[in-house]
Parts: C-alpha cells; structure tokens; sequence
C-alpha cells in the first residue's frame, strides 16, 4: 500500500438509513410474538429503509446507463447465388481471424481453471463423505426406547409412581431417566396409563412431583434397573427456572411452552412396556378420558402449536 | 552469538522477532494497552495447563468423573494444574471483554481496523465456545444438567435450533457420544481455530500499529502525505476539534 492511499480511507458516508432498517427488524421481531400487524409492519419498514440504505450506499457506483448503438454487420450473401463461399476472404484466410486476436478463452486460462476444477472435484471427494461422518451419526440409527418398566400390580389405579430405569443399561446411569406413571384403569376394555417424562419442555431440566415421596417405599424391579416409588402429587415443578405443571402435564405457570412430553406404552404378558416419546401441546379432561393433542418428540423448548411453531417448521429425524 | 547469526542467515526470525518487540508505538500508550497482552497470556496458560491435564482425563462417561477426582485428590500439583485451568477461564474470558470494551471506548476499530475487530468478534465467540464445551468435561451433576440447558437453549432457535441441539448431544439425548464430542471440540477444533485467528489478530496488530488514546494530542502512526481535506467531517465524537487529523500534514 501506498504512503497516499492510506490518507483515503474506504469508508461510506454517513447514513440515517440502517437506524430506520433496525426499527423496522425490531419491530418484526417483536411482532413475531406480539401479533402478526406489528410484524407486517415491521417487515415493510424494514423492506423500504433496506432498499433506500442499498441505494444510499451504492450511489456512488451505479452509473446511468450509457445508451449503446445497436451491433451493424454486412449482411451474409446468400448461398447459392454465385458469391464465394462466406467464410474465407480473399487471401484464403478465415474472417474470423480478426476476433482471435482477443481471445476470450486462452490456453493457460484453460490450464488454470482446469486446475482449480480438479483441485475443487478432489477436495469435495475429500470433505463431503468427512463432513456427512461428522453430521450424520447424530441423526440415523437412533435408538428405539423399549423398556419394561415392571408388572401391572405395582401399578395401582388413580395414584403416580415415579419410574426410574436406564435407557440404555450398556451406558449406564447417564442414561438415567424418570417417569411418572398413573394406571388410569380400564376404558372399555383397554388398558389406560398416564406416563409423563420428567424432563421439562422449557430447558431440560429435572421436574419433580409436588407433594412428599415415600422414598422408603422404593421397589427395584426388572432387568432395566427399574426403580418404583409411589407419591401423590398435587402437580409437577422444576427446580431450575420455576415451571409448574399440573397432574395431565399442562403448563399451569412459568416459561414451558407446551405441556410436559410422554411415552407410548403397552402391556404384554401383564407387564408395562414403555414406547417412543411423543411431545403434547395441550391435554383436555383427565386420565382415562384424556384428550391429548399429540406431535412428534420435539426438543425442550420447542413450541410445537400455535403461531411460534412456524419458527421450527422440520422435525428433526431420529 | 554465532547459534542466533546461523539461525538469522537462515531463516531471519531473529530480525522478524526484534521487528516485532521493538517496533514504534505512540508514546502515550497506557497500561489499558495491555489487555490484549494479558488476554494473550491467559490463552497460554490454558493450552499449557489444558495439554497437561489431558495426559490425566479421560474422556469416557464411566471414567470422567473418577479421572477428575483423582486429578483433583491424588495425583501430585493436580488440585494446582486443574485450579489454574478452571480459574484460568474465567480470567481469560473476563480479559476478552475487557480487552474489547478498551478497543471499544478508544475507538480502535476503526479505519483501517475493522477487520481485525471482526477476527476479535470470532475470537470471543471462539473463546465462550471453549468455556461451554469444557464446562461438560468434570462430568458431575453440574456439569451435565448445565450441558442439558444450553444445548436446549441452542434448539430453541428458529429453524436450525433443534438440529444445532442434536448434532452437539450426538443423539437424542446426552450420553457418551456428548462427552466425546465435546472433549474433541474442546481440545482440538477449537483451540486449532482459536490459534490460527490468534495469529491473523497479531499480525494485523503489527501490520496497522496501536491507536493512540482518544485524549492523545499527538498524531499517530507515521508520517503521511498532505492531508487533502475530507468533504465530509470525519472526525470521531472522541477527539476534540484540531487536536488530531486536522493537524497530520500541517
């Protein structure tokens, strides 16, 4: 760089623009929670001070159009009409020899780009099966939960029992996860449960029934390290930012956005089995007569209804 | 000395390096200048430690947390190499914001040095990404359900969230392949890129040369061409008027 140049700083002139642009992206941004006018709004104000800001900074390289004479070039003779044949002069050089004097496409162009291409062709070889082994495990093959969480006498009708059980024995105890489980007895004649996931639908954290366990009441049952404890709740609240949930999960107070998540079950050889989970956005009546709005597993924190769900539009696989 | 000549002859890092060390920076330079200095300090000392504690760890759900303990009770200066490391980030992240509120308020990021703000921004970024991936590392209670909270925070953004949560807990939920993750992460991806942009910040630092402080009555860096005079009034909100610019070519 030159001692001169330096004294020329690069810099665009002033601008009012970008503040107006901003309002108009907090507005937006607001009105995504707030109601969908103030988000209209927002979105027009920050289209119209984007476009004038654009054109602000881009004044001073657009240039009016120069108007351009439209290409004349002597007509072709036509074939066949006794002229000689078009494409030689009259020194038996080709015409185009004229044009090739500015090449468009040279030999080391060709060479260079050649180069870049296989070296491009070489490198995405290289990096897109590493990138997809970096990415991909995460989503496929995931483990299908199947768990036996004990037979159904340890589970009495009407009352909640925390079960806890390993996901994965081969792990261990960080696979850890809790479950509260109500027999909501017969309807008709299927058998009806109640199973909560303990994990709050706000960050993650533990939730922990509301009323006294009886831990001396614990039982250890099966093969999954199946824990039992039995406890009457009057709801569900957790620990870490105050969440509260009432006995069908429903939010009831706090920052979750949906109510608590739950598991599939069925009942073979009159032993409960825990399936899949699924996420809830709301559950209307209770117990047997339950009704669930039910979605598929979504993460903590993650509304699965309602307008905020358009912000999580792909479910993530696995 | 004929080792540092050899050296020079061959390869003039000892000229590079006194380039470095004694190269012109504005007299009224201030101990405020030294953040970045001590930023750069705090980052060594957590690779040092970090390599350190690595011969020890062993990133394994079932053995993290005994490796820790014994780290901590049993192996001879482990309390004192583990208590830097941990105490160390704290300090480092601290001088990051430090470091960037001086640039900040001496309006060191601007022309010609916005880029080198730019890699700072990175750095930071960098630098909490490393304090929240080691956060996971002693593997207790703390750690985990800590993990279990930002990585929720990460799915709830819009779109990519839930699938930005999955990749970084390897799964479904964290377990094993979280633990491995993170330690990689921490150790390697990203300490790699923390120090190759390390180098890029250092160099521009050498390159543009240190600001002067906003109250500095002397014009900084070298001397210049005439001044042509701007068309628009370029001065900063920080200076007062002539005390700089103006008074460059004069």
């Amino acid at each position: 760089m030159s001692q001169h140049e330096t004294e020329k700083p690069h810099l665009p002139p002033p601008s009012l623009w970008p503040l107006g642009f901003a309002i108009g992206i907090a507005c937006l941004l607001t009105g995504l929670v707030v109601s969908w006018v103030a988000a209209a709004v927002g979105a027009v104000i920050a289209l119209v001070f984007g476009f004038l800001w654009i054109r602000d900074v881009t004044s001073a390289v657009r240039v009016p159009a120069v108007p351009v004479e439209p290409e004349t070039r002597p007509r072709a003779p036509a074939l066949g009409d006794g002229a000689p044949a078009p494409t030689e002069g009259e020194d038996g050089m080709p015409l185009m020899s004229e044009q090739e004097i500015g090449e468009t496409y040279s030999r080391s162009g060709f060479l260079s780009f050649t180069t870049l291409g296989l070296g491009a062709v070489i490198g995405g070889v290289i990096t897109v099966p590493v990138l997809g082994f970096a990415v991909l495990p995460s989503f496929t093959n995931q483990r299908k939960q199947n768990v036996e969480l004990g037979p159904l006498e340890e589970f009495p009708e009407g009352r909640y029992v925390i079960a806890t059980y390993l996901e994965d024995p081969e792990i261990g105890e960080v696979s850890r996860r809790t479950m509260f489980v109500r027999n909501n007895g017969l309807l008709e004649t299927a058998p009806s449960f109640t199973i909560l996931f303990s994990r709050c639908v706000h960050l993650g954290c533990p939730v922990q029934p509301n009323g006294p366990v009886d831990a001396d009441k614990m039982k250890k049952v099966g093969e999954f390290n199946v824990e039992l404890t039995p406890v009457q709740p009057s709801g569900f609240g957790c620990p870490c930012h105050g969440g509260q949930y009432d006995t069908e999960g429903n939010r009831t107070a706090g920052p979750p956005v949906r109510a608590l998540d739950r598991a599939e079950f069925s009942v073979r050889d009159g032993k409960l089995w825990l399936g899949e989970y699924y996420s809830v956005g709301k559950v209307e009546g209770t117990g047997a007569r339950a009704r669930i709005q039910r979605y598929g597993h979504a993460s903590p924190g993650v509304h699965v209804d309602g307008i905020e769900s358009w912000l999580y539009p792909i479910e993530v696989p696995g | 000395m004929y080792p540092l000549d050899w050296l020079e002859e061959r390869s003039g890092l000892i000229g590079a390096t006194k380039y470095f060390l004694f190269r012109k920076v504005p007299r009224d330079t201030s101990w405020f200048h030294t953040l970045g200095s001590a930023t750069l300090t705090a980052f060594l000392v957590q690779a040092i430690t970090g390599v350190i504690l690595a011969f020890y760890y062993k990133p394994d759900a079932d053995s993290a947390y005994e490796s820790i303990q014994a780290i901590t009770n049993d192996l001879t200066l482990g309390w004192l190499v583990r208590g830097m490391h941990r105490w160390g980030a704290s300090v480092f992240v601290i001088l990051m914001f430090l470091h960037m509120a001086r640039v900040f308020l001496f309006g060191a990021y601007k022309y010609p040095r916005e880029l080198n703000w730019i890699i700072g921004v990175l750095l930071l970024a960098l630098g909490l990404a490393e304090g929240f991936t080691g956060y996971l590392l002693p593997w207790d209670q703390t750690a985990y359900w800590a993990t279990v909270v930002g990585i929720n925070i990460n799915a709830t953004a819009p779109f990519l969230g839930p699938f930005i949560a999955q990749f970084l807990q390897g799964g479904a939920a964290i377990g094993d392949d979280t633990l491995s993750k993170f330690y990689a992460l921490h150790m390697l991806a990203i300490p790699g890129a923390l120090m190759g942009l390390i180098g890029l910040h250092l160099y521009l630092v050498m390159r543009l040369g240190v600001t002067s402080p906003p109250w500095s009555k002397e014009a900084a860096g070298r001397d210049r061409a005439p001044v042509v005079e701007p068309t628009t009034n370029g001065r900063s909100g920080l200076t007062r008027p002539g005390s700089r610019g103006r008074s460059n070519g004069s």
